[in-house]
């Protein structure tokens, strides 16, 4: 097996991990009982998108492609402390539960 | 043979981000309550986004991608702890309660001191 073989397979396994990785913590953005939760996960939302551009940037030899992953993984921390400011100030007087298990 | 180390090292560095960042997001979705989903979430996705950026940096072979891929890594690496501490914080103080088995609950006898500052 060939270096470039190794990375096209490489690639195309990360890139079907990243994707399985999205819509898992898609589910924890739909069904989160409280709004902490979907912020959380909104997060993971931003690093795993930033690692699935990271993987399209190795594929295609595109590198450019990487001024988007770092854009985003910034855009990602300050949309979290934003979010968590919100959180803060307004509470979670609605939808506050202790969960049972 | 040696030619290509540098390709191989890069693809299993991305493949092993890629698990990690798979792991984060089941514990996301599996475990008990926010903080310890917190725990999966800003240590497994920290280490996963950080070992697919220096992949990157390994398979790019180019020095001025590299840096910018490596310089991305040192602030993910900096910056998730900070926002997973913050809304766990925020989270706490306006009442989000740990699920029944956790043992250890710190900041309980501090919280109106906490929440007046």
């Amino acid at each position: 097996m060939t270096a470039a073989i190794f990375i096209e397979w490489a690639t195309l396994i990360s890139l079907v991990l990243l994707g399985l990785a999205l819509l898992v913590s898609l589910v924890r953005i739909v069904i989160g009982p409280t709004l902490s939760d979907r912020v959380l996960a909104l997060d993971l939302l931003t690093v795993v998108a930033m690692g699935f551009v990271g993987a399209i940037a190795v594929r295609t030899g595109l590198w450019l492609y990487l001024d988007i992953a770092i854009a985003l993984a910034l855009l990602g921390f300050l949309a979290t402390v934003a979010l968590a400011r919100y959180v803060l100030l307004r509470g979670s007087r609605n939808d506050i539960v202790t969960e049972e298990r | 043979m040696l030619s290509g180390l540098e390709l191989y090292i890069g693809g299993v560095l991305l493949l092993v981000g890629a698990v990690f960042t798979l792991l984060a997001a089941v514990g996301v979705v599996r475990l008990p309550d926010l903080y310890t989903r917190m725990h999966a979430a800003s240590k497994a996705g920290a280490v996963g986004g950080g070992l697919i950026l220096l992949a990157v940096a390994v398979l790019s072979q180019d020095a001025a991608v590299s840096l910018r891929a490596i310089i991305g890594m040192v602030f993910l690496w900096l910056t998730t702890p900070v926002s997973a501490h913050l809304l766990a914080r925020a989270s706490y103080l306006s009442g989000y309660k740990p699920c029944k088995e956790t043992m250890i609950d710190e900041l309980a006898p501090n919280k109106e001191q906490n929440s007046a500052s």
